[in-house]
């Protein structure tokens, strides 16, 4: 399911969007993401960059997937250049881990949390969804249409 | 006269920045490594626990250092080679745009590496003979890849991961159970106290009919879901027993997918490398299962299993022979397929 509406976002998320994605580990952070990469016919496998820190796969769209995990201070940020990526035409970028950094984000995102369910660790998650990105409202409005029509 | 070409090699990839002297792309003369403990003493600094990615800073004084160790002067260089990728694009500049500069003004040939087949040939400076094809198992934070290799240049990827690499999940556990950096190692030594079948869990992919991808996704949610179940009901988790009975898993799958892949390309050498080709249970493991079949199993030392100049430096020095050099217009290429 966390997949699944991965793919309804990546089918439908216009460029120049950039999306934090916060959610303890073993959250589904990662199979959100390739959820995405579906929706935007990215064909490469979609491994977690916590280690490389950003991959890159063509789709639709250009996918930025970065994450935060192992980075510590403001100083290691700034020289990704990360605002190249944000404002890219035809670019979606995905940050994981995006919370430990707020103030290196663009007011303008979309906010999912991804939290595992306390009844069932294994198999339940929730997603929270917070757009602050008023352009692209409807973005919300598609996600929940479908999320109607999935359950 | 035996003809000796000195190659300097240059890996900038990632969070390390690492310059190195090899001799015919088989004898180290110097390994430099930006988060060693002496570069830093030297240089004043201190071994921060994630290298910060300053290799503007670092990049000359690691190739001079790396220089001086191996007693050799630039004009006596018969070769650049460097990481173009895969990795971080601004962290690749670093090493590609340096190693252009080198190259062009000494007039030396320029060689571009792929960092994963970088690390395969950290297995030409063990002093074994690798005869060719060969199959290697490359395996760190950043990947866990299944590769043969039909010669020189000529590889292709039979296996891989779908989610995280193996040397990721160690790393994740380790801080879950508040084990500290690096995780690999630590996980490793406390394992050897602990019992790998006080818990059991999941071996992903194992049951897929001759299938050579990994997926370490799912032990490493288990084994989180685990701790905070435990922690929940209040109880105290074993931490040696939790470290084995996760690196059992961890491990069970590398050695599986390694034979099931020696059986498929009927290799007689196995090749390891990676950071997670210095954990001693894989290492143990492996030279066990392939003792019973005759396969000789070559692994990097440990300070060559990690990202490093002299791996670069030996692939650099095959290429130079094959006349594979590479252009002044060379870009660092972020997401570069090995095939």
């Amino acid at each position: 399911m966390t997949k699944k509406i991965g793919r309804i976002l990546g089918e439908i998320v216009p460029g120049c969007t950039v999306i934090a994605l916060n959610g303890e580990l073993g959250a589904g952070k990662t199979v959100f993401v390739r959820g995405v990469a579906e929706g935007l016919r990215v064909t490469n496998i979609v491994n977690s960059p916590s280690f490389v820190i950003m991959n890159l796969y063509k789709g639709r769209l250009e996918l930025y997937h970065f994450d935060f995990y192992r980075l510590e201070d403001d100083e290691e940020l700034e020289e990704l250049g990360l605002e190249e990526y944000f404002y890219a035409e035809n670019g979606l970028t995905l940050i994981e881990w995006a919370n430990k950094f707020p103030h290196f984000l663009p007011s303008a995102r979309l906010e999912i949390e991804i939290t595992k369910d306390p009844r069932d660790l294994e198999n339940s998650r929730i997603l929270h969804f917070k757009q602050l990105d008023k352009t692209k409202d409807f973005l919300i409005e598609e996600l929940k249409k479908s999320a109607a029509s999935c359950s | 006269m035996i003809r000796k070409t000195l190659i300097l090699g240059l890996e900038t990839s990632c969070d390390d920045t690492a310059a190195a002297v090899v001799l015919n792309g088989r004898n180290v003369l110097s390994s430099v490594v930006s988060s060693q403990e002496q570069f830093h003493r030297r240089f004043g600094g201190i071994v921060p626990e994630i290298a910060s990615r300053c290799h503007l800073d670092y990049i000359n004084p690691v190739i001079d250092e790396a220089l001086s160790k191996a007693g050799v002067a630039l004009s006596d260089l018969d070769g650049i080679a460097v990481t173009y990728g895969p990795g971080l694009v601004g962290s690749l500049l670093v090493g590609v745009s340096t190693a252009k500069a080198l190259a062009y003004t000494l007039d030396l040939p320029l060689m571009a590496v792929n960092h994963l087949e970088g690390h395969i040939y950290a297995n030409f400076l063990t002093g074994t003979v690798i005869t060719f094809p060969l199959l290697c198992l490359v395996v760190s934070g950043g990947h866990t890849s299944l590769i043969y290799m039909h010669d020189h240049g000529r590889m292709e990827t039979i296996g891989r991961t779908r989610d995280d690499a193996a040397g990721e999940v160690f790393d994740k556990v380790a801080r879950a159970l508040g084990l500290g950096f690096p995780g690999g190692a630590i996980i490793d030594r406390l394992a050897q106290q602990g019992d790998a079948e006080a818990f059991n869990f999941p071996r992903a992919l194992m049951t897929e009919e001759g299938k050579l991808d990994f997926s370490f996704s799912g032990v490493k949610t288990s084994v989180l879901n685990c701790i905070q179940r435990e922690a929940e009901k209040g109880n105290k988790v074993n931490t040696a027993d939790l470290a084995a009975a996760f690196q059992d898993a961890v491990v069970d799958v590398l050695v599986e997918k390694s034979l099931l892949a020696i059986r498929k390309k009927g290799t007689k050498q196995f090749l390891l490398a990676g950071g997670v080709a210095a954990n001693g249970e894989l290492r143990r493991r492996l030279r066990q299962r392939l003792a019973n079949e005759e396969i000789e199993l070559v692994y990097p030392p440990a300070e060559l299993c990690t990202d490093n100049g002299a791996m670069i430096a030996s692939a650099g020095y095959f290429y130079l022979h094959q006349g594979r050099t590479a252009p002044w217009d060379l870009n660092a290429i972020p997401n570069l397929e090995l095939d």
